[in-house]
């Protein structure tokens, strides 16, 4: 199981368009793959499941991958991540 | 015989085709056990994929139609169709309690609507709440084999017939198909009466019960002209309105023919005739109907069709777009209107008991200068690529139009110190619609460049008559004495302190209110576009000393409404 950690940075959390962008991307691969955030986890393969978290600016998540794809995975996120502007 | 069904003639034309129904349908079931849980899962899944089909379709429709930018929130639609815990808990839903589709469906989507509008410090959310129930009707639909009304879907002529047009399902009609609109409620001055307006169709409103005299499919004739709806019409009738249409249509083509002229009367006084709009998508109409001017720009659908405020660079780019497409011809920017009937859901009006008497347009202006001074930068950027004017509504006192000019110097300093340029002949008025203004129109005149009356909300006010209360609509009277007599010491003060005025209510382009406007001076008149050439060729044949004789007497003589209209009558006989 792959387990990275992330700040949020953006402004508005993690809703709208980074969160479909988000969601779109964790779809691509056959791991499964969490979202966990105040103790709570989500399949980030759900966006209904992401955007009731109500992640905020400044939220610290974790998000892992289990699967034949994990590594690959976690990696896609991170940049996704990035790009959007949602983490550093 | 043939029914005929009365309402308000809210857009000129004649249309026969067959009805679309955009009515919500009956989405009611009843809550079962079932114990074939994989045939209820089957269904679920091929309810589901149908809806996905149809929104596919809706997306790319609406992509062509509406622009790429309308079209993603169907995005958001399809994502919540494919999103594996909705499925997933629905699937769990039928299993472990045995249930039917409808119902699993409604249990898994009311827990992730609950969580969403409880977000109440987040509009965005709450907003996804409604993406939510959206797209549940939809599967629904597909389970209980009702047909969901998908107007960017119609792919044929059809007359749309609904209780109401909303802003975002007039936006969703595929302009090409929609041959007129009927509703149940609304006046001459509603969205749905403007939007036909803008888009040329004919429309008839507040016929009161077409909803529940029709059904999908009926054959029917709208005629515009005279506000009537003949329900599945006999041969006879279709051939006479297939005439009338025609003559309509060559009348049309009889005034399509002054299209580049300018306006003068029969006496060769020239006249500006301007158009009204709310988006520069609107700008084809100017242009199509020969306009000699943008009267009034209603900057507020700028705000209404956003989910956030728009930007300064945003308002820019629309402010450009329309003042480089009309040249040397002036544009009047009316700054924001928001309140009355129009909200925004992204900021936070309180409920009032009067909202027309309330806080809107200058008054929340002046109170959320951030907001106020983006729009004004905004348009003083835009400036130099055009001929603008700058109009500010709902002024009540000269304090308030003090206020804001100071706000806009203010801007403009701050503009050409940080070596941006700004245009230097930038007029600036004031919209005349509330009483108090028009009365003392001549200490307004010393300061502002121009005045634009705003009737639709002027005769309300003068009158105490809410527009949009039918039980005292008897009260809108364009052309009451009192209301031609604040409209007279507007224009007097106007031109005696050698400024113009002008007016971008709906009575602009009336053809009875034309002629008494004229002959009180008026030197720029504002309508929807389509009513441009109708208004230059009623101009050619009229005397401006002949209409000046006709308004003094309306004025001086007349008693009521009802007299200057027969006096009217009587002159353009």
């Amino acid at each position: 199981m792959e387990k990275r950690e992330f700040h949020i940075v953006a402004e508005t959390g993690i809703h709208a368009r980074p969160a479909t962008l988000l969601v779109q991307s964790a779809s691509k691969y056959n791991s499964d793959i969490n979202l966990e955030y105040k103790g709570k986890s989500v399949n980030l393969k759900s966006i209904m499941g992401v955007m009731s978290l109500g992640v905020g600016q400044g939220a610290d998540v974790a998000i892992t991958a289990e699967g034949a794809d994990e590594a690959e995975a976690i990696n896609g996120i991170e940049e996704t991540m990035k790009k959007e502007g949602l983490s550093e | 015989m043939v029914e005929v069904l009365k309402g308000i003639a809210a857009s000129d034309g004649i249309a026969i085709a067959k009805t679309y129904m955009l009515i919500e349908p009956d989405l009611t079931f009843t809550k079962t056990t079932v114990e074939d849980s994989a045939k209820e899962i089957q269904r679920v899944s091929d309810a589901v994929a149908k809806a996905k089909g149809e929104l596919e379709q809706i997306r790319e429709n609406a992509a062509i139609s509406l622009g790429e930018e309308e079209a993603q929130v169907f995005d958001a639609h399809l994502m919540v169709l494919s999103d594996p815990d909705l499925i997933g808990t629905i699937e769990s839903n039928i299993k472990d309690n045995q249930v039917n589709a409808e119902s699993a469906l409604q249990e898994a989507t009311d827990t992730f609507i609950a969580i969403f509008e409880g977000m109440e410090d987040n509009p965005y959310m709450q907003e996804r709440a409604a993406d939510i129930k959206d797209v549940r009707k939809r599967v629904l639909a597909h389970l209980l084999g009702v047909k969901l009304p998908s107007p960017s879907t119609i792919d044929e002529e059809v007359i749309v017939v609904a209780h109401d047009l909303t802003p975002s399902d007039t936006a969703q009609l595929n302009r090409k198909y929609v041959k007129a609109f009927v509703t149940d409620v609304g006046g001459r001055t509603s969205h749905s009466a403007i939007m036909a307006r803008s888009l040329e169709i004919p429309a008839i409103v507040g016929s009161k019960e077409i909803t529940k005299r029709v059904v999908d499919g009926d054959e029917i004739i709208v005629d515009g002209l005279e506000g009537d709806v003949y329900i599945k019409p006999d041969v006879e009738t279709i051939e006479v309105y297939t005439q009338k249409a025609e003559a309509f249509e060559a009348q049309k083509a009889e005034w399509d023919k002054l299209k580049e002229e300018v306006t003068v009367t029969s006496d060769g006084k020239h006249i500006e005739l301007a158009a009204n709009i709310g988006t520069p998508k609107d700008l084809d109409g100017v242009h199509n109907n020969g306009a000699e001017a943008v009267g009034l720009y209603r900057t507020e659908f700028l705000y209404m069709d956003s989910s956030d405020f728009p930007t300064e660079d945003d308002q820019y780019t629309a402010y450009k777009t329309v003042l480089e497409s009309m040249g040397e011809k002036p544009v009047v920017v009316r700054t924001m209107d928001i309140g009355g009937d129009k909200e925004l859901p992204y900021l936070d009006l309180p409920n009032e008991m009067n909202p027309f008497l309330g806080y809107r347009a200058i008054r929340i202006s002046l109170n959320e200068a951030d907001m106020f001074r983006t729009q004004l930068r905004a348009l003083l950027r835009a400036s130099v690529h055009g001929n603008l004017r700058i109009m500010f509504p709902m002024i009540a006192t000269l304090g308030e139009f003090r206020e804001a000019k100071a706000i806009l110097m203010e801007e403009k300093g701050n503009l050409i110190n940080e070596g941006i340029e700004v245009s230097d002949s930038i007029q600036v008025g004031i919209m005349i619609e509330i009483p108090a203004a028009a009365v003392i129109a001549d200490k307004f005149a010393k300061e502002v460049d121009f005045f634009s009356i705003g009737t639709n909300d002027l005769i309300q006010y003068t009158m105490a008559a809410d527009r949009m209360n039918e039980r005292v609509s008897y009260l809108y009277q364009p052309y009451n004495p009192s209301i031609l007599r604040l409209i007279k010491n507007v224009i007097d003060s106007a031109h005696k302190e050698g400024k113009w005025a002008g007016m971008c209510g709906e009575m602009a382009g009336d053809q009875t209110a034309v002629p008494l406007l004229l002959g009180l001076g008026l030197d720029e008149f504002s309508m929807s576009a389509s009513s441009v050439l109708k208004t230059r060729s009623l101009m050619k044949t009229l005397d401006s000393t002949k209409m000046a004789e006709l308004a003094e007497k309306a004025i001086n003589d007349c008693d009521t409404a009802d007299e200057v209209v027969a006096l009217v009558e009587e002159y353009l006989k």
